[in-house]
């Protein structure tokens, strides 16, 4: 006789049991009335069967992978546990491990939707003046009057075409 | 904070957008957004999720399609008004919980409503009545792309959007149509529908009620992956599957009214006498009488600008609305009265059922 189905995220005895199909791949999910809860099962606004798609286990599996995100201290571990991240600079820092689970949830594992063209023209223009601050500020200290000069001119220029810019908008 | 004038304002889901369509209630995009350089919501500090809340607030004040909009501070709210603002889908119940910083920004006409600090800093959504994806998208793309001017978006160029969650990935992008399909559930059609969207990567949910009981035959049909394909192409595919269901949905009331005429007829009459004469009504019975109303109208047994009034009555007579009407919380028996009798005096404004469908067809 079939024994009970348990709960994959505890192990109480699994009550509810969700069948997706993505991909072709049938994925099966059993969950006990606690944990579908805790997961807004019933709730088909946050509800996403994707987020038990999710196989944090092989994450450990990597061993050049870092322990935690630079930026925000968060661990693969917590990952499991909330199925979500800690900041965007994570998905740099354990790009490799998300990767192949990315490929599981989704059509594709690259960007092929919009772009936020201004927003990043503005962060590459700010980059771009914090470095010449910099060697602005070099070219000071070496007593390197013409280059000094030169990167002024070109700050000035840069700062009046962001000015300009922001006005137009 | 008071939430009365959005109530009492023309919603687009009620009465104040464009008409109400028979199958289609509403057709929604929503877009999942992120700050460069700041832990998501889950992980953020309370101050840090205050800073977060205020920048975002400034930032969304800018925008023209906000102009005048209803500023909330859900962590600062009463429970009875958030839970109005769940059952008129302006939030999710996923932002009732999240704490400090939590908030949204309604624009006044109710189509766009911004929720910060939810799973992740800015869920923008815009929801239309009818079936509506161009309109949607253009209206939604808008707004996102003027928001980009005064906030710098966590992106990468492979990845896409950045978002808590790596369901979201990519165009951060849920696209949605909400469906009434009671030819498709009475055929008992329902099951095979489901298995066909999920097979071509859409899921579908139930609406009203609990789990994958659709009390008043009310689905929500979105796409489930949001990496690797545009928003274009993305939303391209769920309007041919949604094609494919409203015929399919057509081709079942036809058949259902061919062969099973007595049964639909009884039905609709018996619904239309409880929702005129109950006197106690809970939200489930309320919701599946409701739902045959709709259908009424559809077959052109009652009017058809009497199908605003249906939704409204459906979504106002949930218990969170009737609750906050009556200006406190009170206990399931006696908000069955008051839904009853709001029900019963809106019905009772309508002409009879005109049962006489098929002659006047052929007129
Ligand atoms: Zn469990
Ligand atoms: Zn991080």
């Amino acid at each position: 006789m079939a024994k009970p189905k348990k709960c994959q995220h505890c192990d109480k005895p699994a009550t509810i049991h969700l069948t997706q199909i993505v991909n072709n791949t049938v994925h099966k999910v059993d969950l006990c009335e606690d944990c579908s809860f805790k997961h807004n099962v019933t709730d088909p606004e946050a509800f996403s069967l994707a987020d038990f798609l999710i196989q944090p286990e092989g994450m450990h599996k990597l061993e050049n992978a870092p322990d935690n995100c630079p930026s925000c201290g968060f661990k693969p571990s917590d990952f499991k546990k909330t199925g979500r991240f800690g900041c965007p600079d994570c998905y740099e820092t354990f790009r490799e491990m998300i990767q192949p689970m990315l490929g599981n949830m989704h059509k594709d594992v690259v960007h092929r939707g919009k772009v936020p063209e201004k927003a990043l023209e503005r962060v590459g223009v700010q980059r771009r003046v914090d470095e010449m601050e910099r060697e602005l500020q070099d070219a000071i200290s070496e007593e390197n009057y013409e280059e000094a000069a030169r990167l002024r001119d070109a700050l000035r220029d840069l700062r009046e075409r962001v000015e300009a810019a922001a006005k137009a908008e | 904070m008071s939430i009365q004038n959005l109530i009492s304002a023309k919603a687009e889901l009620t009465d104040g957008g464009l008409p109400a369509e028979p199958i289609v209630l509403s057709t929604r995009i929503r877009l999942a957004r992120n700050l460069n350089a700041h832990l998501f919501p889950g992980r953020a500090s309370n101050d840090e999720a205050r800073a977060t809340y205020s920048d975002c607030v400034s930032a969304l004040e800018k925008l023209d399609a906000l102009k005048q909009s209803y500023i909330l501070n859900i962590s600062q709210m009463e429970n009875l008004s958030r839970q109005v603002l769940v059952e008129r889908r302006l939030i999710s119940r996923e932002l009732t919980e999240a704490g400090e910083g939590a908030g949204v920004v309604i624009s006044r006409n109710q189509h766009l409503s911004v929720m910060i600090n939810e799973e992740d800093h800015l869920r923008l959504q815009v929801v239309r009545s009818g079936f509506n994806f161009r309109k949607t998208w253009a209206e939604i793309n808008a707004v996102d792309s003027e928001l980009e001017n005064h906030l710098d978006y966590a992106f990468s160029h492979d990845f896409g959007y950045l978002t808590a969650c790596p369901t979201n990935l990519g165009t951060g992008m849920r696209a949605s149509a909400m469906l009434h399909l009671p030819g498709l559930v009475m055929g008992e059609h329902m099951e095979k529908v489901v298995r066909m969207v999920n097979q071509l990567g859409l899921a579908v949910r139930g609406c009203f009620g609990e789990g994958s009981e659709a009390t008043g035959s009310i689905f929500q049909i979105s796409n489930q992956q949001t990496l690797g394909e545009g928003e274009d192409a993305i939303i391209n595919r769920l309007i041919n599957i949604l094609h494919a269901i409203i015929e399919q949905e057509h081709n079942a009331r036809e058949v259902l009214l061919e062969q099973k005429t007595a049964t639909v007829f009884d039905k609709i009459g018996r619904a239309y006498g409880v929702l005129t004469h109950a006197h106690m009504l809970s939200s489930e019975e309320a919701m599946a009488w409701l739902s045959l109303m709709r259908l009424a109208v559809d077959f052109g047994m009652l009017p058809d600008d009497s199908r605003s009034l249906i939704d409204r009555l459906m979504m106002e007579t949930q218990p969170g609305h009737i609750q906050y009407a009556a200006h406190s919380e009170i206990e399931p028996e006696k908000r069955d009265v008051t839904r009853a009798r709001v029900i019963r005096e809106h019905l009772r404004a309508l002409p009879d059922l005109n049962f006489d469908i098929r002659k006047s067809e052929k007129n």
